[in-house]
């Protein structure tokens, strides 16, 4: 058993954890994630350590409500437990002092990507972050990010925070005010790391993509997390997660994560009609 | 007067197919009685060394005969701690009921069904005796891996009075024992049982805990004090083939479809985790093994229409257990032999639609004897498939090498140990099972951990044990 010690919401459906893990804690590197079964009956859902304090045994992740386990998981507060945390799994992301560093966070992603943005700092890089978001509201990690950049920018679709448009399109920005960028890190959803890649490709800017493969054990046995880069076959969960983004096979990735979509959207359904059921128990309970 | 080998009473083929209980009902004491009677009490049992434990089988047979079930069961476990396992699981035919002495002139004692019957009738009975207890030794050894190797190893050095915790990666312990092998073959209940025995003489267990990631042996070793170190890790890396269109959705490793079903529990809409979707659909596994006949069963249970086995050799070459070629074949699993997958077809959306296969016809014997399978030129053709298994084996989890390189190891990546004593390049470490051995059985792997252990207690108490 895991103990949540604190809770709170970032966003809209974006809650921060603090859980109790002091061995995953002392160990855990930038880039790296665990593996958390919430409950008996759970599944197996990989989650990235968003920081770690070895003084209080605790590691931080940020959860976005995707389907049934992510939303479950954001049901909990602090006090709460949760059956199995094991990390830290895959490799630390790969920490250099490049000279200019970018690193893009789109939605979650900026749970991610912030990680790996101080540990780009530590190393003595330039960094700039781009923090993209659907609208205002949905920008997660602003004051983090501020914090560890040389410069910080904040992208919302919509326009109404910040720069209206796409990462992609701060990106090209950049690039065309010229600024010479040595790395590109991006994380977020497949269709965003992939236009990074092709933003970044015609220059020749070395840019990694954190991978979000189905995942089971984590640990390279099941092969599952398989993904393709530079026509071989990885395990995302022991090769990566963090991959050559001009090398990756997003068509495959893609289609491969839409393996379970009728399960899930099953399971979802079933959740929220049992949320709403209790939410009657109870609305009718306190009559 | 010949008497006929009893066979184990099992539920019918047809009903099977839609559960996951157990197969096999197990003997009831009379049938056990007269099987045991067959047994001619060989002066020079030759059962017994082709036991990889040397399970003392005239003894624990004769006592059986007798009737004295608890005695017999006490008698095996002076050599094997998981009998309720091996009696399900252990290729008898391969081992000591290959040399019995009455399968010359008829079939020969049915030693695996007397053992498992043995080891239920005492766990059923509540009398487990748990054995006896030395006095604390003051030393802690570590032991990485909960299959059967690390399960052997920790029960012997708890018995020995060393203070012992066992270091699991996934939530659950077991290895293959409870992700792997189903549920159909051997009931997880009897696995978690022999734990908690294990609990009860004060092992300790740790789940969650991957070694080479969340800590690693050298800091087991200097900061928490561990004075000994196993390594039972087993051979969990699955190996794909490198063929066109593996990728797929629908193409699983046996890894992972067996994990999936077994340790998520896939079957039970009460878990969340997914599986594909079986019902109605075709399904082929890929291999000849114990692996590929769990998972292709698996499949008809979870309500495949077709079910077939591709093998690239013949049924003679197939290294399963006759047991499950059979329960396989009444099961309705149809063995496609002398064919090799070279290609995994698809549709535009990343979905396996079908294998495309060569024929292969058997040429000259290769290395390990077996005829080995020849491509016949340009016989190609696609078999429709909607979801597939491969099952061709697996190679050694790299995590440990990578983060303890003192850790000698093979080119194929697995540990290399002293084989009198499991001791690897490394001070106070030792390994076995799967991970020395490469994909092997589970006796093989409690004989491994049985081997480690005493010479850790040797090495530890600096004392030479006389093997009885
Ligand atoms: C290395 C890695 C790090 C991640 N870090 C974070 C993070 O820090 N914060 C965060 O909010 N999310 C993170 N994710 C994604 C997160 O694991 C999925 O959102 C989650 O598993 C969805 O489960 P669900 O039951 O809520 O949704 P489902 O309805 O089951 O699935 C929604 C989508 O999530 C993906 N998914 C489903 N099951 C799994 C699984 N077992 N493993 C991986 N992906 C799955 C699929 O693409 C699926 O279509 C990470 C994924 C990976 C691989
Ligand atoms: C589907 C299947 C069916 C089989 N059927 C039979 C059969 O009928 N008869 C038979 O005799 N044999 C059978 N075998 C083979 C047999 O199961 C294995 O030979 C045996 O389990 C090996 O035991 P082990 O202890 O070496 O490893 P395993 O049983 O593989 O256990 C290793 C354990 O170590 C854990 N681990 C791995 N890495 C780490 C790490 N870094 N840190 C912590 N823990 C770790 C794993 O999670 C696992 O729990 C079968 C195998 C499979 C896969
Ligand atoms: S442990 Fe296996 S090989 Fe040994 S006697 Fe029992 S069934 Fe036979
Ligand atoms: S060889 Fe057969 S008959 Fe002889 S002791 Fe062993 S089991 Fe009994
Ligand atoms: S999640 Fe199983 S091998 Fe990566």
């Amino acid at each position: 058993m895991y103990k949540i010690v604190s809770a709170r919401f970032l966003a809209e459906n974006i809650k921060m954890f603090e859980i109790e893990a002091p061995r995953i804690a002392k160990r855990r590197k930038a880039g790296q994630f665990v593996i958390v079964r919430l409950d008996e009956q759970g599944e197996r859902i990989p989650l990235t350590i968003a920081d770690s304090n070895v003084e209080t045994g605790t590691i931080t992740i940020i959860v976005q409500g995707a389907g049934k386990t992510t939303r479950k998981l954001n049901l909990k507060e602090a006090g709460d437990t949760i059956l199995d945390v094991a990390g830290p799994l895959g490799q630390p992301s790969h920490i250099e002092n490049f000279g200019t560093a970018v690193s893009i966070g789109g939605g979650v992603g900026a749970a991610i990507a912030y990680p790996t943005a101080v540990a780009l700092k530590e190393a003595g890089n330039k960094v700039i972050t781009i923090n993209g978001a659907r609208n205002k509201d949905m920008v997660i990690l602003e004051d983090e990010m501020k914090k560890v950049s040389d410069e910080a920018y904040v992208t919302t679709d919509d326009g109404s925070y910040g720069f209206h448009g796409f990462v992609t399109q701060k990106l090209q920005a950049l690039i065309d005010g010229g600024e010479k960028l040595d790395f590109v890190l991006a994380i977020g959803p497949i269709p965003m790391m992939r236009a990074v890649a092709e933003v970044t490709r015609p220059y020749g800017i070395k840019t990694v993509v954190s991978l979000n493969p189905v995942m089971v054990d984590g640990t390279g046995m099941c092969g599952g997390c398989r993904v393709v880069v530079g026509g071989e076959s990885k395990f995302a969960c022991v090769d990566g997660p963090e991959f050559d983004a001009h090398l990756v096979d997003f068509k495959n990735l893609a289609d491969r994560n839409r393996m379970y979509n009728v399960h899930e959207k099953a399971a979802l359904e079933h959740f929220e009609t049992d949320c709403k059921l209790e939410k009657q128990i109870q609305a009718q309970a306190s009559n | 007067m010949k008497i006929h080998r009893h066979e184990m009473p099992e539920q019918e083929a047809k009903a099977r197919c839609g559960n996951f209980d157990e197969v096999n009902f197990g003997y009831t004491p009379e049938l056990a009685m007269e099987e045991a009677l067959r047994c001619i009490q060989c002066k020079d049992p030759v059962c017994i060394e082709a036991c990889p434990v040397n399970v003392k089988i005239d003894e624990f047979i004769g006592l059986v005969a007798e009737g004295k079930f608890l005695d017999a069961a006490q008698k095996i476990k002076e050599d094997n701690a998981l009998p309720a396992i091996c009696g399900r699981v252990c290729p008898q035919e391969d081992q000591c009921e290959q040399v019995c002495v009455i399968g010359k002139k008829s079939e020969p004692v049915a030693i695996g069904n007397l053992e498992r019957f043995v080891a239920d009738y005492e766990r059923n009975s509540g009398n487990m005796k748990l054995p006896e207890v030395k006095p604390a030794t003051g030393k802690k050894v570590a032991v990485v891996g909960s299959g059967p190797a690390g399960l052997t190893c920790a029960n012997d050095l708890a018995q020995w009075g060393h203070e012992v915790t066992v270091f699991e990666a996934l939530h659950e312990l077991g290895g293959v024992l409870m992700y792997g092998i189903p549920e159909f073959r051997l009931p997880k209940q009897i696995v978690r049982e022999e734990i908690d025995n294990l609990k009860k003489l004060g092992v300790k267990f740790q789940t969650n805990v991957v070694v080479g990631r969340s800590v690693t042996i050298d800091e087991l070793m200097e900061e928490d004090g561990f004075d000994a170190v196993f390594i039972g890790v087993g051979a969990g890396l699955p190996w794909f083939m490198g063929i066109p269109g593996e990728n797929l959705n629908g193409v699983y490793s046996a890894n992972e479809f067996l994990t999936r079903v077994n340790l998520m529990k896939a079957y039970d809409s009460n878990y969340d985790s997914p599986v594909f979707d079986c019902k109605g659909k075709n399904v082929a596994v890929i291999g000849g093994g114990n692996t590929a006949m769990d998972a292709v069963r698996t499949a008809r249970r979870l309500g495949a229409e077709k079910v077939y086995i591709i093998y690239r050799r013949s049924e003679k070459e197939m290294p399963a257990r006759i047991e499950e070629i059979k329960h396989a074949k009444e099961e309705g699993v149809e063995f496609i032999m002398l064919n090799s997958p070279v290609e995994f077809v698809g549709d535009e959306n990343g979905w396996l639609k079908g294998v495309k296969c060569l024929k292969m016809e058997l040429g000259e014997p290769d290395e390990s004897g077996r005829r080995r399978p020849v491509p016949v030129k340009d016989s190609e053709y696609v078999i429709d498939i909607d979801m597939v298994v491969i099952s061709i084996g697996n190679g050694s989890n790299p995590l440990i090498k990578q983060t303890t390189p003192e850790i000698g190891t093979s080119k194929k990546g697995t540990i290399v140990v002293n084989q009198e004593t499991m001791q690897t390049s490394k001070k106070g470490v030792y390994a076995g099972g799967d991970i020395v051995t490469g994909g092997a059985t589970v006796i093989l792997a409690m004989g491994a951990g049985r081997t480690a252990a005493k010479a850790i207690h040797e090495e530890l108490m600096n004392v030479t044990v006389n093997a009885e």
